[in-house]
């Protein structure tokens, strides 16, 4: 929930790291944080390519009730939310076509169960607390037998991912193509949104649900600019996504500031920089050309 | 018969009650170049719908590549109406043309002789077409003359034995079309890829067609254009006075009928 603030600031950065190891609560940030960043990158990259971005905005939030209704029920929120995310994650997927464009629907199942949600916590007595990190992430909180489950989670995930991956690609960028050659385009499209559903479940554990888009949206949002081929495109998603975790969570250690917000700081900053950089150049020779004229 | 990759014998088509079209009859021999022509609405895409397998047929026989149609044939290219990629997508057009040839594998590329045959695919679909130039643009970034050469590209980098191109001319000027049209005429001459290209427009078409597939009024004339495309038989067709003109230059004009309007443009 909220950063350490244990240590100075020093030079010494390797030295700074391997203090840092000797704590459990780190290495399992760590261990959690890798594998949840790239799955992240890896889903977000088909999440841009599809424009689900709604339907991954939603199914977290979606998520949070559930997280909220385990709780109540004693249950490892992780559980809630996987249970609540995949089922309407699966459920907008089997709507049809491409779920990115059922906002209207999607926003409706969005807002009832939001109140669901806002139920779950009014009667559990210590909401506070639990609410918070469902709703920003916790991921110096987490557990080994977190780590473990988010590991036996999100491998299997990334696996059927790479088994699918020429096909989905193909789903989703020339979806009439894809359905004419025999390819199922809808049970593809089912596929993915349980993975971004998988996706989403665990990234909550660093991010949280409010900020979930930071680790399914922006580190694609960032790789399409740089990247024109989908794998290089994906790597770099992977990349950004992993890098900004390990960063979030090594400046955590120093600042009394949380994670995500750290997190979330370093891709938004990444974002913006490659958003204005090529734009910047691109007005530059218009401005030149203008003169010239 | 042997070297026909396709043929339809009474062929009938509905959508629920309503008939489409009835009893077309056609044969298209290897390295064909048809037009499937007519007015909006006369089921021209119902027919590319048929030969693909997406559409049961309600009457008649049909026979694509030695078989009945089936969804999903790797020996047909395909080409969609109004086929489009989102305006944002920074993907390069290589990777599109790639997944004509392999899309539909579900098994990873390994090894490097599988990346290479693919890239090998899709650079030779892209040089057929001319577009070799065009490889790492993003797609998002073409134009519509462009964006058609790439899924030309796309359709035969799969090697196929029938290409269905629905309605490519529509985004296309005059000058674009006349281009796009020689292309697929050197194509199919070239590969010997029997092309069914549908369009409302006869005129872009009309030096390179081998035959023309008129539907109109719930009805299909096959032939070679000099005999379908004449006032008797379009009469006949409609079941109201048609009247085919000729300019100067081959270009006809259709007066009467319900797609007169269609064919003054050009």
């Amino acid at each position: 929930m909220t950063g350490l603030g244990w240590v100075w600031w020093g030079w010494n950065v390797f030295g700074d790291l391997r203090t840092m190891l000797q704590y459990e609560f780190i290495r399992n940030a760590f261990a959690a944080g890798t594998v949840i960043a790239v799955l992240g990158g890896v889903v977000s990259y088909l999440v841009v390519l599809r424009r689900s971005s709604f339907a991954s905005h939603a199914i977290g939030h979606i998520g949070f009730s559930g997280a909220a209704g385990a709780v109540l029920f004693s249950v490892n929120p992780l559980y809630g939310l996987l249970l609540f995310t995949t089922v309407s994650g699966g459920g907008m997927a089997l709507l049809g076509e491409r779920a990115s464009h059922r906002d209207v629907e999607i926003g409706t199942v969005l807002a009832f169960t939001l109140g669901l949600g806002l139920l779950f916590l009014s009667f559990y007595r210590g909401y506070a607390t639990e609410a918070y990190s469902i709703l920003f992430g916790e991921i110096v909180g987490i557990s080994s037998a977190q780590v473990v489950f988010t590991w036996e989670t999100a491998i299997p995930v990334l696996a059927v991912l790479a088994f699918v991956y020429r096909p989905l690609l193909f789903a989703s960028l020339d979806p009439e193509v894809a359905e004419a050659k025999g390819m199922p385009t809808l049970a593809l499209g089912v596929v993915f949104m349980l993975a971004l559903a998988v996706a989403i479940s665990v990234a909550v554990t660093i991010i949280g649900v409010l900020l979930i888009f930071a680790l399914t949206v922006t580190p694609a949002a960032i790789a399409i600019r740089l990247a024109k081929r989908p794998l290089h495109a994906i790597l770099i998603s992977v990349a950004v996504a992993v890098l900004a975790t390990w960063a979030g969570i090594f400046i955590a250690f120093y600042e009394v500031e949380p994670v995500s917000f750290f997190i979330v700081t370093i891709i938004f900053a990444t974002y913006l920089v490659v958003r204005l950089v090529p734009s910047g150049s691109r007005l530059a020779s218009r401005l030149r050309s203008s003169t010239t004229e | 018969m042997l070297s026909d990759v396709a043929w339809a014998d009474h062929l009938e088509v509905r959508y629920g009650n309503h008939p489409v079209w009835s009893d077309a009859n056609f044969r298209i021999r290897r390295g064909e170049f048809v037009a499937i022509i007519g007015p909006n609405g006369a089921g021209k895409t119902t027919l590319f719908r048929v030969l693909l397998g997406l559409i049961r047929p309600s009457g008649g026989r049909v026979e694509v590549l030695g078989g009945p149609p089936r969804r999903g044939n790797p020996r047909i290219g395909y080409v969609p109406q109004s086929h489009e990629v989102d305006k944002d997508t920074t993907v390069e057009a290589e990777q599109l043309v790639r997944l004509g040839f392999s899309g539909n594998r579900w098994v990873p590329n390994v090894t490097p002789r599988q990346f290479r045959a693919e890239r090998e695919a899709a650079e030779t679909a892209l040089r057929s077409v001319g577009a070799t130039e065009l490889a790492r643009k993003a797609l998002g970034e073409m134009s519509g003359g462009e964006l058609q050469r790439i899924f030309l590209a796309e359709a035969l980098a799969g090697q196929p034995e029938i290409l269905l191109l629905d309605e490519p001319l529509s985004s296309l000027d005059l000058r674009r079309a006349t281009e796009f049209v020689a292309l697929v005429h050197s194509l199919v001459r070239s590969r010997e890829v029997a092309t069914l290209l549908v369009s409302h427009d006869i005129n872009p078409l009309i030096h390179h067609l081998d035959k023309v597939v008129y539907l109109a009024n719930g009805r299909v004339a096959t032939g070679p254009p000099r005999e379908v495309l004449t006032s008797e038989r379009l009469t006949e067709l409609y079941g109201a006075p048609v009247e085919v003109l000729r300019d100067s230059r081959g270009n006809l004009v259709i007066v009467g009928g319900e797609d007169s309007h269609q064919d003054e443009a050009a």
